[in-house]
C-alpha cells in the first residue's frame, strides 16, 4: 500500500484515493460542500483547499486531486487555513444572511464552516446577487438566492436518481440551478436533495418553519414503507412526529430514504384511530376498553375456532404477530394469514421468501432477471442500487413485465409467463449472458407472485433458477422482493393457515367466517364478508370502515417493533412518540384480550413477550443479521406448482406509489404528490 | 466603677436623648429618598429589563420572524413557540408564549433577538391577582408593544451606543 504524510504523520491508503480521504484516513477534517462520498466529484466548491508537496507552490482542492506515493499533505498551515478563509468570504458574498428565517439554520454547513473560517463582519459593500425562485414540486422548497451552486442536487438526480430533471444553466454571476421546464421532479427519490444540499437552498416545503433542529427529539428506527426496512430517524416534538431522515446504513439504503418514507409522516396525525368503537346501527360509537375487549371476546367464545380468522396487514411488527399466533393457536383457530394479496409463498425453506443476495450483495452480481416487479416503485431505494450496479457496467439487465421507465436501461424479455418458462431453453443473447454469469440474480417481485396463478408462476422462476444454477457455491441468487413490511416477518413467523384453514382471500368469502380479526389489514376487500369484523388498528382506512369493532392500535412510530426486511434481516424500530389517545401498543391488547377469553399469554411485558419470540423462532434473535451474507443452498424441488400461467402480463402490485398504506393514503402530502403523479402518468398516456 | 458613674452622668443630662433627637432632625430636613409611588417614579435605567413586549415595524407588520432563538436560549424554558408559514409565505408565528411566573428577566431573549421583536420594556406594573394572567400569549404581547412603543423605541435608541 502506497503511504502518504498527514500534517506529518504517515499513512498507508489504497490506490485510487483523493488527498481529501487520505486526509480523512488520518483523522484530519476537511471542510467541504460540493465533495459526497456517494456521488461524483465536481470540484467547484473550493473550500477543501490543502497545500501538497510535491506540486505547484499553491494550495490545491483535495477533493479531486490524486493521492500519490510521498505526497505530503498539510491541512492546517496558515497558507491553508488563509486560502480556505478567502473562499469563504467569496461564498458569503452573495449568500444572504437570513440565518433566523432559513429552515437549515442549525444544521447548515456553511453557518457551521463560517464559524471556523468566516469574518466577523463583511468587507463587501455592493448589492447581493438574487435568483428567482424555482418549482420543485410540493415536497423541495427552494430560495435559490441562497445557492452556492455546489451541485450536489443535480450530481445526485441524474447519478442516483437517473432522472436528469435538475441542472445548472448560465455561467459566472449568472449561474443558476433550475429544472427542467419549471417541472416538478418525478423521481421517487427526489427529496434526498434536501439533505444533500449543504445550504438552505433546498429544504423540505411541508416541513416549512415548523421546527428547529434543536427543538426535536431524534429516534433511530427503521421504516416501514416498503419491504427494505431503511434505517430512518424520526424527529418529534411533544406528540407529534414532524419529520423522518435517513441514517446511513451501507447495507440497506446507503443514505437515501424514498419521498413516501420522509413524508408520509403526516399521515400519523391525521385519520387516527384513538379510541376503542363498536358499531351500533351503522356507525362506530366510543366506548370503553373493557366493553370492547369483552364483545370481542364474547363474539370469539360464541364462535367454532374453524370460524374465526386473523388476517395481519402489512405494516404489523414480529412481536403483535407473534402475540396473534400465540393466542389464536391456543383457542385452535387454523384460518391465520399475513398475505392479505394472496401471495404464493410461505411453505418451503425459509431462503424460498427471502432476498438472498442481499441488497448489498447485489452489487456483486453480473447479471439481473427482474420478473414480474418494478422495483422504482415497490423499493426506491433498492432501483437506485440497481442503477448503481449497472451505471458500474458490470451487469446486464433483464425484466420481465409490464414495460416501465426503471431509469437504467434493461432488457425486456417478454410480459408474462411464456417468457419466463421460454427463458431456460431460451438462445436470445439475455438468456445467454444469464447461462455464463458468474453471479446470476433473479428479482421476483410481489406483482408475479400474488396472482392466481401465483404458484405456478414460482414454480416456472423456480425450474428457472434450478436450470440457470442461480445457487452456486459462495452466492445466492434467488430474491424475493416483498412489497409490505410484515411480510418477510409474518412468513417467518409461520403466519400462514394451518392445513385445515382457510388463506386471506378465502376468508373473505360470504359465510366463510363469524369473526374475523384484522391486524392493521386495510389493502383487501371485504364487501361480500358478513362475519363480524375486528379491526386492530392505527388508521380510519378501507378496515375499519368496514369493521363493526375497532380496537385502537400504535403505529410504527408509537411502539418499539421488530421488523423483518425483504433480506430476512431483522431490525428494531424504536418508540419516537406516544399512541394516539387511548391507542394502546398492539400486543398489549392482544394480552389483555386474552385475560377476557380465559387463555392468558405468557407475557406481561414486551421483553417476555421478545424472549418467547427468540425461544420459538432463532432467527429473530439474531438482530441486523441479513442470513444471505452466508449463503445458504436453497432446494428448488418443493416450490409451486406446475399448473399453467396465464398470459395476463406481469404487473407491480404498486399501482400508485404514494398511496400503499394506510398511514401514506392518510397524508396530505402524499395527496398531493399522488395527485401530480396521477397527472403525469395521464398526460403520458 | 469609673464607668457607672460616667454613664450615671450621661443619662442625668439626657446625652442620649439628645443624640437621637439630633438624628432625628437631621433626617427631617434631608431630601427625601422615598417616592410618592403611583404618583412619582424613581429614575429607571434604559436597560432595564421589565415585562415582555413583541414590537412592529412601523408600517404595522410584526417583526418577530419565528427563529426561535430566544426559545433556545430561554434559561427558564419560559418561552413557547411554534411557527408555519403564512399565507404570503412569510415566516412567522402562529403562537408565542411567554410564562411570567417562570421568566427570570434575565434578558437574554432581547440578546439573542435578530430583529429586537422580543424586548423588556419599562414596566413594572403588570401584578395580577391569577396565576393564569401570567401566561402571556401572542396577542397580549403584541398588545403591549404598541401600548409602550414609543418608551422601548426610545430605550433602544439610548442604549445603541453600547451594543
Amino acid at each position: 500500500m502506497p503511504t502518504a504524510k498527514v500534517n506529518g504523520v504517515e499513512v498507508a491508503f489504497e490506490n485510487g484515493m483523493t488527498v481529501l480521504q487520505v486526509a480523512e484516513l488520518a483523522g484530519e477534517e476537511i471542510p467541504r460542500f460540493c465533495y459526497h462520498e456517494r456521488l461524483s466529484i465536481a470540484g467547484n466548491c473550493r473550500m477543501c483547499l490543502v497545500e501538497v508537496k510535491p506540486g505547484p507552490p499553491k494550495p490545491q482542492a483535495s477533493c479531486a486531486l490524486p493521492a500519490a506515493e510521498g505526497q505530503e499533505i498539510v491541512t492546517n498551515s496558515p497558507m491553508v487555513m488563509k486560502a480556505r478563509q478567502g473562499v469563504m468570504e467569496f461564498l458569503l458574498i452573495n449568500h444572504p444572511l437570513d440565518c433566523p428565517i432559513c429552515d437549515q439554520g442549525g444544521e447548515c454547513d456553511l453557518q457551521d464552516q463560517s464559524m471556523g473560517y468566516g469574518r466577523d463582519a463583511t468587507r463587501y459593500a455592493e448589492n447581493k446577487r438574487a435568483v428567482e425562485e424555482k418549482y420543485m414540486g410540493p415536497l423541495i422548497k427552494t430560495v435559490m438566492t441562497r445557492c452556492i451552486q455546489c451541485t450536489r442536487c443535480v450530481r445526485f438526480i441524474s447519478e442516483v436518481a437517473g432522472i436528469s430533471e435538475i441542472g445548472l444553466i448560465s455561467r459566472g454571476e449568472d449561474v443558476e440551478i433550475t429544472t427542467y421546464l419549471d417541472a416538478a421532479v418525478t423521481s421517487e427519490l427526489s427529496a434526498n436533495v434536501i439533505d444533500l444540499c449543504p445550504v438552505g437552498a433546498l429544504t423540505s416545503k411541508p416541513y416549512a418553519f415548523n421546527a428547529r433542529p434543536w427543538e426535536l427529539t431524534k429516534t433511530p428506527s427503521v421504516d416501514v414503507m416498503d419491504a427494505l426496512g431503511s434505517a430512518i430517524r424520526v424527529d418529534a416534538r411533544g406528540p407529534a412526529v414532524l419529520r423522518v431522515l435517513p441514517r446511513t446504513n451501507d447495507e440497506i439504503n446507503e443514505e437515501w430514504i424514498s419521498d413516501k418514507t420522509r413524508y408520509a409522516c403526516d399521515g400519523l396525525s391525521r385519520q387516527r384511530l384513538d379510541r376503542p368503537m363498536i358499531r351500533v346501527g351503522g356507525r362506530l360509537t366510543p366506548v370503553t376498553w373493557a366493553k370492547a375487549l369483552e364483545t370481542v371476546a364474547a363474539r370469539i367464545k360464541g364462535s367454532a375456532p374453524d370460524r374465526i380468522g386473523v388476517i395481519a396487514g402489512d405494516l404489523q411488527d414480529a412481536e403483535s404477530m407473534k402475540a396473534a399466533l400465540d393466542l389464536f393457536g391456543a383457542l385452535g383457530v387454523a384460518s391465520l394469514d399475513c398475505r392479505q394479496d394472496g401471495m404464493a409463498l410461505g411453505a418451503g425453506p425459509r431462503e424460498s421468501w427471502l432476498f438472498n443476495s442481499t441488497i448489498a450483495g447485489l452489487e456483486q452480481a453480473d447479471a439481473v432477471l427482474l420478473v414480474g416487479t418494478n422495483p422504482r416503485l415497490e423499493a426506491p431505494v433498492l432501483n437506485a442500487r440497481i442503477r448503481k450496479l449497472w451505471l458500474s457496467g458490470r451487469a446486464r439487465i433483464g425484466a420481465i413485465g409490464a414495460i416501465a421507465d426503471l431509469t437504467y436501461e434493461h432488457e425486456h424479455l417478454g410480459s408474462g409467463g411464456a417468457a419466463l418458462l421460454g427463458l431456460a431453453d431460451s438462445n436470445e443473447d439475455f438468456a445467454r449472458a444469464f447461462r455464463e454469469a458468474r453471479r446470476p440474480a433473479i428479482i421476483i417481485g410481489a406483482g408475479a407472485l400474488c396472482r392466481p396463478d401465483g404458484a405456478a408462476v414460482l414454480g416456472a422462476a423456480a425450474r428457472a433458477a434450478e436450470a440457470f444454477g442461480l445457487v452456486r457455491e459462495g452466492w445466492n441468487g434467488w430474491n424475493i422482493l416483498h412489497a409490505a413490511a410484515a411480510r418477510a416477518g409474518g412468513l417467518d413467523l409461520g403466519f400462514t393457515p394451518r392445513p385445515s384453514g382457510r388463506s386471506a382471500l378465502e376468508m373473505m368469502a360470504k359465510g366463510a367466517l363469524d369473526v374475523l380479526l384484522l391486524l392493521g389489514a386495510d389493502e383487501i376487500d371485504l364487501a361480500a364478508s358478513d362475519a363480524f369484523v375486528v379491526y386492530l388498528g392505527t388508521h380510519g382506512d378501507s378496515g375499519a370502515h368496514r369493521a363493526d369493532l375497532v380496537l385502537p392500535g400504535a403505529a410504527y412510530t408509537e411502539k418499539s417493533g421488530l421488523y423483518v426486511n425483504t433480506e430476512g434481516r431483522v431490525q428494531r424500530g424504536e418508540r419516537a412518540v406516544f399512541p394516539k389517545g387511548e391507542a394502546k401498543e398492539d400486543w398489549a391488547i392482544l394480552r389483555a384480550l386474552s385475560e377476557h377469553l380465559g387463555a392468558r399469554l405468557p407475557y406481561d411485558t414486551l421483553d417476555a413477550l421478545r424472549a418467547k419470540l427468540f425461544a420459538d423462532h432463532p432467527s429473530f434473535g439474531q438482530i441486523d443479521y441479513a442470513p444471505g451474507s452466508t449463503p445458504a443452498r436453497l432446494d428448488f424441488s418443493g416450490l409451486g406448482t406446475a399448473a399453467e400461467i396465464s398470459d395476463a402480463p406481469f404487473a407491480s402490485p404498486v399501482k400508485a406509489f404514494h398511496l400503499t398504506n394506510p398511514i401514506a393514503r392518510a397524508s396530505v402530502t402524499m395527496a398531493q404528490c399522488a395527485a401530480l403523479a396521477a397527472g403525469a402518468r395521464m398526460a403520458a398516456e | 466603677m469609673f464607668q457607672r458613674i460616667g454613664q450615671a452622668i450621661k443619662g442625668a443630662a439626657l446625652m442620649d436623648f439628645a443624640g437621637a433627637f439630633g438624628l432625628a432632625m437631621k433626617y427631617m430636613i434631608r431630601p427625601k429618598a422615598t417616592v410618592l409611588y403611583p404618583n412619582e417614579r424613581g429614575p429607571q435605567s434604559p436597560r432595564f429589563r421589565g415585562e415582555h413586549a413583541l414590537r412592529r415595524y412601523p408600517n404595522g407588520e410584526e417583526r418577530c420572524i419565528a427563529c426561535k432563538l430566544c426559545e433556545a436560549i430561554c434559561p427558564a424554558q419560559a418561552i413557547t413557540i411554534e411557527a408555519e408559514a403564512r399565507e404570503d409565505g412569510a415566516r412567522r408565528t402562529t403562537r408565542y408564549d411567554i410564562d411570567m411566573v417562570k421568566c427570570i428577566y434575565c434578558g437574554l431573549c432581547q440578546e439573542a433577538c435578530p430583529v429586537d421583536a422580543i424586548v423588556q420594556g419599562p414596566n413594572t406594573e403588570f401584578s395580577v391577582e391569577t396565576r393564569e394572567e401570567l401566561y402571556y400569549d401572542k396577542e397580549r404581547l403584541l398588545e403591549n408593544g404598541d401600548r409602550w412603543e414609543r418608551e422601548i423605541a426610545k430605550n433602544l435608541e439610548l442604549d445603541a451606543p453600547y451594543r
